[in-house]
């Protein structure tokens, strides 16, 4: 064999291997990173080379499949890795993500990046170190169990003199060794690294503008992009139907150069500020077709339209257990479009020649991204390579996508790299929002305080499935089939409790006379659970029972009753009944308490929150979060979760709502669309609930959903009325006050 | 069109070719390719191209290259040595005392926000050693974080202002 043997084939050739087999003689003399990158991912992930390499020096480098978002799991995955190999976290380093290099692990979706990935890092590092070990007992003549290892250091149990280091034994080389699951991992009472409190990895670059985020990315010879799209998306369905394009109207910058394609136009340039300049001056006249509903009429049009129905659950009888009840509280609750809004609006680089394409992005999922572009430029994905560079914080599926595509499309038209920015207002106007959704609840106790039936119907529609770039120039707009998620389940609809009378039924709506929707950061949840977890607060109230109390009685799951006592201890939470403290003053307090998920986790949530009855402004004073995730890898960063979910929390549930008329979207920038700032910030007290003996679950997202039920329990408290709309801005507090 | 433009960024002189309008972020990341001030909406609503100009925080998405002729503009690569000016230091040091206090704090999530915060945050120090936590919130009431780290922010000022008044 050569070094210019490709990857793909070292790794086939070393497949036979079984452990057992005298190591030495399979590692072979090539150095382990030379031949990365030069084929089509993913690596084969049966393959231990896939995902780590030893070098000389006595470091490893991991192959990680999932994105860094801010939330440290580039740092956390490391720790996992440097414990089953007894490295120190200086020894040990991950690489950007790259459809040539790393695994395909699935996309960085649904707080996954710990749950899934921790464990196959786990096992494939417990392999490579049971190989090391092996090598290192014919190396040093003495039996495998009287081996120990310190910061990547074998030595002889008792004898410190006879040792030699993990890169002595391998450095540079391949292991060749199947990836077989095998190997007997680390017990958890031996964690070193695990459970604690590692800074994280890029931190420092962070802070000191060396950071390299997707922004920042240039390659010679390539020119800046801008889209030309309508201010604000209309229907899904719709897309955008140019009408006519006057490309004089930018004859006085000479620089800029326009690409069309179908409906799709953009404007590049070799002076970045020529293509920003000439994107807003070009006229084009679209076709303005009223296609929505408008702001003022939406949730009429959505609980009176032709839907296709689906009974999630119907467990025993609810409506006679209704009508046998002492105690039925019910409600309507009206739930708005979101946006991701990333701070910073998507970025892509894309270099698309005769027969082959690279496009750098932020995207999630550098493998699903690969699929969408070859489909896009109809290339075989082998043709197509992805690799990722951060973004601003996205939080879900925001124009990630969308930007690679576009960046795609204008480089593939214009024979050139293009680097393409997003301006605010595409990024606000034409995102997958998180669909906006109607709840009707019911629920029923009898006198002791027992919940005894629950009915849940929702409608929203489904996720958006093609991409703007894609739909303009000529796909088929098409929706994601709803499930899971993306409707009504009982994960935050009364699932966490004991209830043998059940009924959830979803709703879908129609997803092309509507926005384009998509995964926001815990999807629908927050609107689940502020509508389901009001009405099961009210009960506590008919039955004047404290609501802390009166979920503890119905809640029988030993983690869910973990972190809710976890946080109202952290609240230091005081039995009564709500509203029991109503006052004429003119600026009033509540505390509301609420339980929620995303999907696998538990998570609980406290909020203190103030009104001003004469002006309707209502802030969130402090809020407690408690998350119980299983297993957390490091606390420090699930506190920093919690942290930021219920800040996030707090902007989605008194700030933030997509507005829009008949024709387009209007909440285009940061005054059309306000999020929380400094001044409104609450305090936060995040609690994790650590449980080294489970499996690790997700904690990117979980306690988002408990935030919003508490948050209007709490206005309940304060003023002893119901929000059944979020969010809680000054008009609409107003009028439900007045309302009573 | 373009005509050749001195600016004093970091305290270096730089001989620019751009319009005169050209918004001076666009100048500084393609012509000297900075990483600091970053684009964020182009509207001067959240503060992610924070610079400083002569020692006043500026939006340098909505500021034309033209207008800092003749001026002082620090970006977040420069801020050490400015601050080492300022107190008079015989060396800058690695970080201003408001990066470090973020990293101490662990404060930073996605971190594309932190240029205007520590840019922001300089500034506000520069002129008030010692603000309480309700002076920080108004200070930094303009500048916008998506991910929910103001708290820890709010913390890592306080951390840099006590850091600084222990070096006086």
């Amino acid at each position: 064999m050569t070094g210019s043997l490709r990857r793909r084939n070292f790794l086939k050739a070393g497949g036979a291997l079984v452990v057992g087999f005298p190591l030495r003689s399979v590692l072979l003399g090539q150095e382990s990173t030379a031949a990365r990158g030069t084929t089509p991912g993913p690596p084969d992930p049966k393959q231990v080379d896939t995902w780590l390499a030893i070098h000389a020096d006595n470091t490893a480098t991991v192959y990680i499949g999932f994105a860094e978002l801010g939330q440290g799991n580039s740092t956390a995955l490391l720790q996992v890795a440097a414990e089953e190999l007894d490295l120190d976290m200086s020894q040990i380093k991950t690489v950007r993500l790259d459809t040539n290099v790393t695994p395909n692990q699935g996309g960085t979706y649904s707080s996954a990046s710990i749950q899934r990935g921790g464990p196959q890092l786990r096992t494939a590092a417990a392999e490579a170190r049971a190989a090391l070990l092996k090598l290192a007992s014919q190396r040093l003549n003495a039996p495998v169990d009287r081996l120990t290892v310190a910061k990547g250091v074998v030595s002889v149990a008792g004898n410190s003199a006879q040792s030699v280091t993990y890169g002595a034994l391998v450095g540079g080389k391949l292991f060749q060794l199947p990836f077989t699951g095998s190997a007997p991992v680390k017990p958890v009472s031996e964690y070193k690294l695990v459970g604690t409190r590692v800074p994280r990895n890029e931190v420092p670059d962070k802070v000191s503008g060396k950071y390299v985020y997707m922004q920042h990315v240039r390659v010679p010879g390539m020119l800046h992009g801008r889209v030309v799209r309508p201010r604000g998306q209309s229907a899904y369905g719709a897309g955008a139907k140019m009408v006519s394009i006057d490309e004089s109207s930018i004859r006085n910058i000479p620089g800029a150069r326009i690409v069309r394609k179908g409906d799709f136009a953009g404007i590049v340039a070799e002076n970045e500020w020529d293509a920003v300049r000439a994107a807003q001056q070009l006229k084009v006249t679209w076709a303005t077709t009223p296609t929505l509903p408008g702001s003022a009429v939406l949730y009429d049009q959505m609980r009176s339209a032709k839907t296709t129905d689906r009974v999630v659950t119907d467990r025993g009888d609810v409506g006679s257990a209704m009508t046998q009840a002492a105690h039925v509280a019910s409600g309507t609750y009206h739930c708005p479009y979101q946006a991701h809004a990333p701070f910073g609006p998507n970025c892509a680089l894309a270099d698309v020649k005769a027969d082959s394409a690279l496009v750098m992005c932020s995207t999630q999922d550098v493998y699903g991204t690969r699929g969408g572009l070859a489909r896009l430029l109809n290339m075989p994905v082998e043709k197509v390579r992805v690799q990722y560079y951060e973004g601003s914080g996205t939080y879900g599926h925001s124009c990630y996508d969308d930007v690679a595509q576009a960046a795609t499309v204008m480089s593939q038209l214009a024979g050139k790299p293009v680097r393409l920015q997003f301006m605010r207002w595409d990024e606000h106007g034409w995102d997958n929002y998180g669909p906006a959704h109607v709840g009707e609840v019911r629920a029923a106790a009898d006198a002791s305080g027992n919940i005894v039936a629950y009915e849940y119907q929702g409608w929203q529609h489904s996720w958006s499935g093609v991409e703007t770039t894609a739909q303009l120039i000529g796909t088929p707009p098409a929706e994601f089939p709803a499930g899971g998620v993306m409707g009504v389940s009982a994960l935050n609809c009364g699932g966490m409790y004991a209830i043998p009378n059940v009924r959830l039924v979803n709703h879908q709506l129609p997803a092309k006379e509507y926005l384009k929707g998509g995964w926001l950061r815990s999807p629908l949840d927050l609107s689940f659970s502020f509508a389901s977890e009001q009405t099961l607060d009210q009960l506590a109230y008919m039955l004047s029972m404290d609501p802390y109390e009166f979920r503890r009685r119905n809640i029988k799951d030993e983690r869910w009753l973990g972190v809710l006592d976890a946080v109202a201890k952290a609240a230091q939470w005081k039995p009564a009944r709500a509203a029991s403290k109503l006052s004429d003053a003119k600026t009033v307090t509540g505390i509301g308490i609420g339980v929620g998920t995303h999907l696998a986790s538990y998570g609980a949530a406290v909020a203190v929150i103030e009104v001003n009855k004469e002006t309707g402004r209502a802030v969130a004073k402090h809020l407690y979060g408690a998350i119980d995730a299983g297993q957390t890898v490091n606390p420090a960063f699930v506190e920093n979760q919690i942290s930021g979910q219920l800040v996030q929390t707090a902007s989605r549930m008194f700030k933030e709502e997509v507005t829009l008329n008949t024709t387009n979207v209007t909440s285009l920038d940061w005054n059309s669309y306000p999020v929380l700032r400094f001044e409104e910030c609450p305090e936060v007290t995040p609690v994790v609930v650590q449980r080294l003996d489970q499996r690790s679950t997700g904690a990117g997202e979980e306690v988002m959903a408990a935030a919003a039920a508490a948050i209007g329990n709490a206005f309940f408290d304060a003023t002893g009325v119901r929000m059944r709309q979020f969010p809680l801005t000054p008009t609409r507090v107003l009028a439900a006050l007045k309302r009573g | 069109m373009a005509t050749q433009i001195k600016i004093r960024v970091n305290e270096r002189q730089w001989t620019v070719a751009a319009a005169p309008e050209t918004p001076l972020l666009y100048v500084l990341s393609n012509e000297l390719q900075l990483q600091g001030p970053r684009f964020g909406c182009g509207l001067a609503q959240c503060g992610s191209c924070s610079v400083l100009v002569d020692g006043v925080e500026k939006r340098s998405c909505v500021t034309p290259v033209s207008a800092v002729v003749g001026k002082s503009v620090t970006t977040l690569e420069g801020l050490p040595a400015w601050y080492a000016a300022q107190k008079k230091l015989a060396a800058a040091p690695a970080r201003h005392p408001v990066q470090q206090a973020m990293i101490d704090e662990q404060a930073v999530q996605c971190g594309y926000c932190f240029n205007g915060m520590i840019i922001k945050a300089s500034e506000l120090l520069s002129k008030n050693p010692a603000p309480n936590e309700a002076q920080i919130r108004t200070a930094m009431n303009g500048h916008l974080c998506r991910c929910g780290s103001y708290p820890r922010v709010v913390k890592a000022i306080q951390r840099a202002s006590q850091a600084m008044e222990a070096t006086r």
